[in-house]
């Protein structure tokens, strides 16, 4: 089953043509991981599935998206319903300055709950699921700022799935952080497909091959090569996959 | 030891460089004297008259004698009037321009606009209330008509502060929100504001400053020459201190007899400014450290 679907996706910024028609379906409950070298689109491509690129002046976007069935660019669609359904993290841990509490509190606030007992519970579980329960159960209350980069991160991660989205988009969420956060990361996100549809863009390949279930490669605005990441990596069909992976360029 | 570079090269790099830190410091201590200077030339000229009376009690015998209680009340009134005025609208005038607005032709003018209402000479300003306020809106002269031409020469300082507060604030954070499902609203109010609002109280504050220490503004809106009863309401005249200052100084009965009381009202007027530019700093730091907790 699908849980995102594109059909010839453009993207143009101003004059320039980030994304050149790009058509392909992301399993539901399966890791995607988009790699290609920087400018290649696949971040940007990624901020289309939650409407980031919204907020950039400038942006035109062609073809159609669909999340869960739902054509999330017609106009009937309101984006902040859209990114509570589409959670992201991103590359730099960006927790608020407040409490760690409030910090995963925060999308439910936003979102009108206002039951107590109800957000206790789901900030619970959403550290637990994030793996940071066991660290920060006792200071709760202290900022989030006094925690590691790696801590913040599940943090951030922790935010995201407080409001149960049915996808998880990664931008890059290790890129910022030490060998050994980025491992406990990599493990988390491995539990979270169970639950969760992950599409994460990633620098770095041995992260792609560890973590995702399929591997797309872009270069230049274009999805060159679509596979499972197993035979993407050992298989390529394209030669221009085949020199990245190989490290010939990138 | 020296790798490479010869000595005689190498002591004159030095000695250019001292020279450079040398006449920078002495600068920037010249800055630090010339405020020293100041203040202690308004101090020993003003102490000697600072008492109870002098704070508490109105000008007598043609403002020889007596004190300002009257000029200070007015310009308590005059300062609380004009950031009534100035503080809503130029808050929100500085939100709307840094969170709202898109990068239009618009925005574009009203900032032009703001940066060139701040240019706008204070006498200007007093002849514009004169005419608006007291005249056309017939306020007469007043408190209202005087904490409004105020708050106009407040409010461009007003919506820059707070623009530039809100710039501050890094974009991950709105990204961060914005991306939970939160509106645009929610995460203005629930995590940019909190963060800006250190900065944008000490903006405000530094305004007050500016505020209570204008004469032109006030001249033709508010002011009184002596007037020794409270206000009783916004639509009656006040002495205000800086007024109260320029009239005594040169157009009072007895200017000699009065030379005193001019310094002893120019220090309560410093002493107002440094009071609230020390709120300013201390709200800064409490606020500071209460945003990061919660």
């Amino acid at each position: 089953m699908n849980s995102v679907e594109t059909k010839d996706v453009h993207l143009y910024y101003g004059d320039f043509h980030a994304l050149k028609g790009i058509t392909m379906a992301m399993r539901k409950n399966q890791v995607t991981a988009f790699i290609g070298p920087s400018g290649c689109g696949k971040s940007t491509y990624l901020r289309c599935f939650n409407r980031m690129n919204d907020l950039i002046d400038g942006v035109r976007i062609e073809g159609e998206i669909l999340i869960d069935g739902v054509d999330i660019y017609k106009s009937s669609i309101q984006v902040d319903d859209l990114r509570k359904h589409v959670g992201m993290v991103f590359q730099k841990p960006n927790p608020f300055p407040k409490s760690i509490f409030e910090n995963v509190a925060y999308g439910l606030r936003v979102n009108g709950t206002k039951d107590r007992q109800f957000i206790e519970e789901r900030v619970e579980r959403s550290l637990k699921q994030a793996a940071l329960w066991d660290e920060v159960k006792d200071k709760l209350k202290k900022s989030a700022f006094e925690l590691s980069g790696g801590q913040q991160q599940r943090l951030c991660i922790a935010r995201a799935l407080a409001i149960e989205p049915s996808v998880l988009l990664m931008d890059e969420p290790t890129s910022a952080l030490d060998p050994l956060s980025t491992a406990k990361t990599e493990e988390l996100i491995h539990e979270l497909k169970e639950n969760y549809t992950i599409v994460i863009v990633t620098h770095n390949m041995q992260q792609a091959g560890r973590v995702s279930d399929y591997t797309a490669f872009f270069y230049l605005g274009e999805l060159v090569e679509y596979a499972k990441t197993k035979t993407l990596f050992t298989n390529p069909k394209d030669q221009r996959t085949q020199n990245y992976i190989t490290g010939r360029f990138g | 030891m020296s790798f490479g570079n010869t000595p005689s090269a190498h002591r004159k790099k030095r000695l250019t460089q001292n020279i450079a830190f040398f006449i920078f410091r002495l600068l920037s201590f010249s800055v630090v004297a010339i405020l020293v200077v100041i203040l202690g030339f308004i101090l020993v000229r003003g102490i000697s008259v600072i008492s109870w009376e002098f704070l508490s009690e109105a000008p007598r015998e043609g403002m020889t004698e007596g004190g300002i209680f009257p000029a200070i009340v007015g310009t308590l009134c005059l300062v609380v009037g004009s950031m009534l005025f100035a503080f809503p609208i130029g808050i929100l005038s500085g939100i709307y321009i840094n969170e709202y607005a898109k990068d239009s032709w618009f925005k574009r003018f009203v900032k032009l606009m703001t940066n060139n209402l701040a240019g706008i000479p204070s006498i200007v300003f007093g002849l514009f209330g004169m005419a608006l306020f007291v005249h056309q809106f017939g306020f007469g002269d007043s408190i209202l008509a005087g904490s409004l031409t105020l708050g106009l020469l407040a409010l461009p300082v007003v919506i820059r502060t707070t623009e530039e507060a809100l710039k501050a604030i890094d974009n991950s954070f709105r990204i961060g929100s914005l991306a939970l499902g939160a509106t645009k609203w929610q995460t203005t109010r629930r995590v940019v504001l909190p963060m800006a609002f250190p900065n944008i109280i000490t903006g405000l504050i530094l305004s007050i400053g500016r505020v209570s220490g204008e004469t032109a503004p006030i001249l033709f809106t508010v002011a009184a020459y002596f007037l020794p009863k409270l206000p009783s309401s916004v639509f009656d005249q006040v002495m205000a201190l800086p007024y109260h200052l320029y009239v005594i100084s040169t157009s009072g009965t007895n200017i000699e007899a009065s030379r005193a009381m001019a310094y002893g009202t120019a220090f309560v007027l410093i002493v107002i400014v440094l009071l609230a530019n020390l709120l300013a700093n201390w709200l800064r730091r409490y606020f500071g450290k209460k945003v990061k907790m919660n």
